[in-house]
């Protein structure tokens, strides 16, 4: 089996395993990494979303050996001491009813927010359509992306 | 004061106590953490020594306090706000709380499941008898080492005060003096006026393990030595395995065994329900590698019954509908002649789909069976049955079988039912070794346990003065009728009927949030407002007419619910959302319904943007007792509305050849966000009724208030769920 070092939340892993085995089961099985979520496995419900290079991706379509230098950022990695203003703003409102979607769509607001830090409410909509939350609680996601956008990090 | 009786003794507080304190929770305290829930102590030292107190809560020596809360947690909110009624009674400082799941154990606590919207419901007085009963034990203990009764002393946030003097002294230090004090026969409760901590908004005791990706669910479970498993069932309904290549799969990387299941017990119980008893399992490293074994399947599967598919299934359910079948459940006045006599009759047909549960989380389990005892760990909404099936099938003592749950990545009824949490005990026990089982996705949406598919008739019959003389509801499903013979509108008509006729299926269908509500509600919401428009009357005004009739002169003997009180969310919800108010654009649907004990009123605001129907503001008013989380119960709320918005408009299972055509999220549709309702706003009716259910009424209302909302705003009424099918609307 093939062996990659990867760049997971600033520090250097090296690790063994087939190349086409996706980002999300690297960072599940083999590092122990499990914030990271499984949903779907085809990219479509968005809760093993990380940041590949700061950029929002799908963890369970990215094959280990398409990675490279890319720096991974997860759940785990998104702040020392959560202290991050998407995850302050998210246990200020209290999002999380089952909380299992809750790390991809942290990871898809930050990622968000960074390239467009005063978005408008349309835009935040349209940002995190991609991720499911089957307990529906769609109105406080919003509510928490926006008052995340109005903290300072 | 309240006074109640205790209803547990000292043997079952010892019980318990072994149990929560010893074997059951090591190795799965990295679930728990000693201080790392959100109520994290800001002053407090992590304890030396902890005393049990009762099997609810354990003092520790520096005055913190663990509340072991009891239930299944699937996003309901429980774990927050159980210990938050121990710790109202047992009158301690919120931030000095940690909790942690209880362990299962039957003898002890009362109802450990989440299903019926019932934990709350069913244990309020058990959690307030647990604070309360500890509460005076630590009280006596102070007493006792004064040299006073307790009559001097006074509780203030986990501080005992004496009343003429001027010691003091807190709990941590009295509590391993507590724990000799025998158990009180009778306690007593405080006044619901008198609560401090409950009916305040408390934040989820996970928040901060949730937004830093922390090890939560039975998904994230590890133990050292474990290796993975996957299923593969049959893939159509009707058909059984025969054999496969197990010897190809075995050699494949990471692989180390494959083998066939079975996992029949004898005596199965309403939650053994599912697809399939016999499935091909794989064992290995990583769940990757599984992944790709179990693409390499090559089954022979052989067709042991039908291999149905929707049209069948709809044109047997129509059928059934026009025969002569159905069974009458309830009958007041003279259907027949009223509807002969009534001025104007309408009738109509509604109809829903099987839809799947889609937890976010896929089901999973992890298992270590060994010869004589079995351990199982995950996420479970019925962890006795699971206990009860397991002993089954290994045919080992109940005793001898332990069951922890985890935080649930979603429950809606899929997590009653037990069959993963035995597939994995069965692959464990064949491996020798710890196992965790894992679903992918597919393996879900495609093993049944589904809502089931419902079809019912509407008639009402109007007199010339256009008042409700007439009505009946049959309905039909596939397996089941989601008809409620005793609900509104019955009591209010002076002649009604209600029938239901169940049609076969071997599709596996089970409870799916608000199970037959989910689909009834939308049904007989919309039929009223249809009923209502041929009546001339407005909607609120004419349900609010029928709701006097069943206060003033009820029809019958028996109807479920409260009329009052069900009339009270519906002018709530009148007043709260300005109902009667135009505005250019604006089209309004209402709805009202009863469940779980709990009764909620819904008001949708759409609006036609770029040629498609959109949802702007909801309002709901409900009426579920004393509210225990306001903001939490808010929260849940608001999902249920989104929730069965989502799968009226977009979800549906459709077969062919006994096989669902949507076995992931790219076919099956549930909403997004940017498809959710911009606001929605809840208001609570404040009384002092025991809390009811929360987790389930908040969804069935929003269906038929969706359907008149969308009449509004489109010019055509919806029948049959979903309804983008039958006109492709919001994108």
């Amino acid at each position: 089996m093939p062996t990659y070092n990867l760049n997971v939340n600033k520090k250097n892993h090296t690790v063994e395993a087939e190349e086409d085995m996706p980002l999300l089961w690297v960072l599940r099985d083999l590092l122990d990494l499990v914030g990271t979520k499984f949903g779907c496995g085809i990219g479509q419900c968005g809760a093993c979303t990380i940041h590949l290079d700061g950029s929002a991706s799908r963890s369970c379509l990215i094959p280990i050996s398409s990675v490279g230098d890319a720096k991974i950022t997860t759940i785990e990695g998104l702040s020392e001491d959560n202290s991050h203003p998407v995850q302050k703003a998210w246990k200020e409102v209290d999002v999380p009813q089952c909380g299992y979607c809750q790390a991809g769509q942290i990871m898809t607001a930050s990622a968000f927010l960074e390239k467009n830090p005063s978005p408008t409410e349309e835009e935040v909509r349209a940002a995190m359509h991609g991720n499911i939350c089957r307990c529906s609680a769609y109105n406080r996601i919003e509510k928490a992306v926006n008052l995340a956008a109005t903290m300072e990090s | 004061m309240t006074k109640i009786q205790t209803q547990y003794n000292r043997r079952s507080f010892l019980k318990v106590s072994a149990a929560a304190g010893g074997g059951m929770l090591i190795g799965f305290s990295w679930l728990t953490g000693c201080i790392s829930s959100e109520a994290e102590p800001k002053e407090l030292a992590i304890p030396k020594e902890w005393f049990e107190i009762n099997g609810y809560i354990k003092i520790g020596d520096t005055g913190m306090v663990t509340i072991y809360s009891p239930n299944p947690e699937i996003g309901q909110n429980i774990r927050t706000s159980m210990p938050m009624i121990v710790a109202e009674e047992l009158d301690v400082n919120w931030e000095n709380v940690v909790v942690e799941q209880a362990p299962l154990n039957t003898g002890f606590y009362q109802n450990q499941f989440a299903g019926g919207s019932l934990s709350i419901r069913l244990s309020w007085n058990a959690l307030r008898m647990a604070g309360a009963t500890a509460r005076r034990m630590l009280l006596e203990a102070a007493a006792k080492e004064w040299n006073l009764t307790i009559s001097d002393l006074t509780v203030d946030k986990g501080v005992i005060k004496e009343i003429n003097g001027e010691r003091s002294i807190g709990y941590g230090e009295i509590a391993s003096k507590a724990v000799g004090i025998e158990v009180p026969k009778e306690v007593e409760l405080k006044e619901i006026k008198d609560f401090k901590l409950i009916s305040t908004s408390v934040k989820n005791v996970d928040g901060k393990k949730i937004v830093t990706g922390k090890p939560l669910f039975g998904l994230d479970f590890q133990r050292e030595g474990m290796q993975f498993a996957m299923i593969q069932h049959p893939p159509a309904f009707g058909m059984k395995i025969k054999d496969f290549n197990e010897e190809e799969i075995k050699s494949m990387p990471g692989v180390k065994d494959a083998f066939i299941i079975d996992t029949t017990i004898e005596k199965p119980g309403g939650f053994d329900e599912r697809g399939f008893q016999e499935l091909i399992a794989i064992v290995g490293d990583s769940t990757w590698q599984l992944m790709k074994a179990k693409k390499a399947i090559k089954a022979n599967w052989e067709v042991v019954s039908e291999l149905e598919n929707s049209e069948m299934h709809m044109s047997r359910m129509e059928k059934a509908l026009e025969s002569g079948k159905f069974k009458e459940e309830r009958k007041d006045g003279d259907v027949d002649s009223a509807f002969k006599k009534a001025a104007k009759v309408i009738e109509r047909t509604y109809s829903a789909p099987f839809i799947a549960h889609n937890t976010m989380e896929p089901m999973n389990f992890f298992a270590n069976v060994t010869e004589n005892s079995a351990e199982l760990i995950g996420p479970t909404q019925m962890p006795n049955a699971l206990e009860g099936s397991v002993a089954q099938l290994l045919n080992m003592p109940i005793e001898n079988i332990t069951v922890n749950m985890t935080r649930m990545g979603g429950g809606f009824g899929r997590r009653l039912y037990q069959h993963f949490g035995l597939e994995a005990a069965a692959i464990s026990k064949k491996v020798g070794g710890p196992i965790k089982l894992v679903y992918t996705r597919e393996d879900d949406m495609s093993q049944g346990t589904y809502r089931p598919t419902y079809i019912s008739r509407y008639k009402a019959g109007l007199d010339e003065n256009n008042n409700l003389i007439a009505f009946s509801v049959k309905g039909t499903g596939l397996p089941e009728s989601a008809v409620f013979p005793n609900r509104f509108p019955a009591g209010a008509v002076d002649n009604y009927s209600a029938g239901s006729y169940a049609e076969e299926t071997n599709i596996t269908t089970g409870a799916w949030r608000a199970p037959r509500s989910n689909f009834t509600a939308g049904a007989e919401q919309a039929f009223l407002d249809e009923v209502a428009e041929l009546a001339g009357k407005d909607p609120i005004d004419f349900r609010l007419e029928l709701f006097d009739r069943a206060i003033n002169n009820p029809v019958g003997d028996k109807y479920e619910y409260e009329a009052e009180r069900y009339a009270g969310v519906l002018k709530l919800v009148k007043e709260k959302s300005n109902w009667g108010e135009t505005k250019p654009g604006v089209h309004r649907g209402v709805a009202a319904y009863f469940c779980h004990s709990t009764y909620v009123a819904e008001v949708i605001d759409m609006v036609m943007e770029d040629n498609k129907p959109k949802i702007k503001n909801v309002w709901c008013a409900v009426d579920c007792g004393i509210l225990v989380n306001p903001d939490a119960a808010e929260n849940i709320i608001q999902g249920g509305v989104i929730d069965g918005i989502g799968h009226a408009m977009y979800s549906q299972l459709t077969f062919t050849d006994g096989a669902p055509n949507e076995m992931n999220f790219d076919r099956y549709q549930l909403i997004r966000h940017s498809q959710a309702p911009e606001k929605i706003e809840v208001f609570f009716v404040k009384n002092e009724i025991a809390p009811t259910g929360l987790g389930e009424p908040g969804l069935p209302p929003a269906i038929g208030a969706l359907a008149n909302a969308l009449y509004g705003v489109t010019g055509q009424r919806y029948y049959n769920q979903p309804f983008t099918t039958y006109k492709p609307l919001i994108g």
